[in-house]
């Protein structure tokens, strides 16, 4: 059986994503259409919360992208640090403008949600400030791979960060449980007794979850598949580079 | 077509709205700076032989 650091090679990592790719970006955009569409127009308003309900099925997958792609940056450049692997480096490097969009997404819909909710549009609650940190954290490792012209150098500094940003990223998942205060709710979706508990009162109604599900699922896949071909991207950048140094060379 | 969201109408539209608009930019650029990744690699290659 093949090794998974086989497809640190470029070129292996090419050949595989060549036909991963298109069936991940098929996968994202039929859940992602079903999913909204099912959310949007085939599910009732909820009795408190009326249909800005229907706000839960951007909102939620958004967060959880948001929070899990810090994660994906995390592995990415614990690889580059303990392996080297170049195609490593360039997963994170992928993975952080779609983690910062995400995370863009729950903070404004967060902020339309909460604001008939809560009657404000903005917080210094312990899950939406951390929330907002992470996104000033995500805007921060963009702007280093950018600030610097060695690409390992970039690699190394970047990983860094990511590390240290890493807090943020636990801290935006669980603020609520750390702080127990402040206006966002605590973990109601991804919870097994919300959705099969017998209390009602806690219990998410599979009429919103199962949409639910597949819009997490539409999101998951699409995330996959951006950073698939933003890590191509940035493959086909380095050999250009790489082409054109040992062309001056020559 | 739209379903009657009663008075929180702009509050559901503008949510998705934005959000939607926002995943659009991002696939979009994605795939623009795929396209002139690869084409740019193409041209150097050809004139490498």
């Amino acid at each position: 059986m093949a090794s998974i650091w086989e497809y640190a090679n470029p070129v292996k990592f090419m050949r595989l994503t060549d036909r991963v790719l298109p069936v991940v970006a098929l996968g994202a955009a039929v859940c992602m259409v079903a999913g909204l569409i099912w959310g949007f127009f085939l599910t009732p308003d909820d009795f408190r919360q009326g249909s800005t309900v229907k706000i839960i099925y951007l909102h939620v997958p958004a967060a959880l992208i948001a929070i899990n792609a810090w994660f994906v940056m995390l592995v990415a450049s614990l690889v580059w640090f303990i392996r080297r692997h170049h195609v490593s480096a360039l997963v994170a490097k992928a993975a952080a403008p779609v983690g910062a969009v995400m995370t863009l997404i729950a903070l404004i819909t967060g902020a339309i949600w909460g604001e008939p909710m809560w009657g404000t549009w903005w917080v210094w609650d312990p899950r939406l400030t951390s929330f907002l940190i992470l996104f000033l954290f995500y805007l921060g490792y963009i702007a280093l791979w950018e600030a610097i012209e060695s690409p390992d150098t970039a690699a190394d500094l970047t990983a860094v960060l990511c590390l240290v940003g890493s807090v943020f990223a636990v801290l935006s998942r669980y603020a609520v449980n750390f702080w127990n205060q402040g206006l966002h709710q605590g973990a109601s979706v991804l919870r097994a007794g919300a959705v099969t508990g017998s209390d009602t009162e806690e219990k998410v109604s599979n009429v919103f979850a199962v949409p639910l599900f597949v819009c997490i699922a539409g999101f998951v896949l699409l995330f996959l598949a951006l950073v698939l071909l933003r890590t191509r991207t940035e493959i086909r950048k380095r050999r250009t580079a790489a082409l054109i140094a040992r062309e001056r060379l020559v | 077509m739209i379903p009657d969201l009663g008075k929180y109408t702009a509050t559901v539209l503008s949510a998705y709205g934005a959000s939607i608009a926002l995943l659009i930019l991002l696939v979009w650029a994605s795939l623009r700076a795929s396209k002139k990744a690869r084409q740019a690699l193409e041209k150097v290659e050809r004139k490498d032989g």
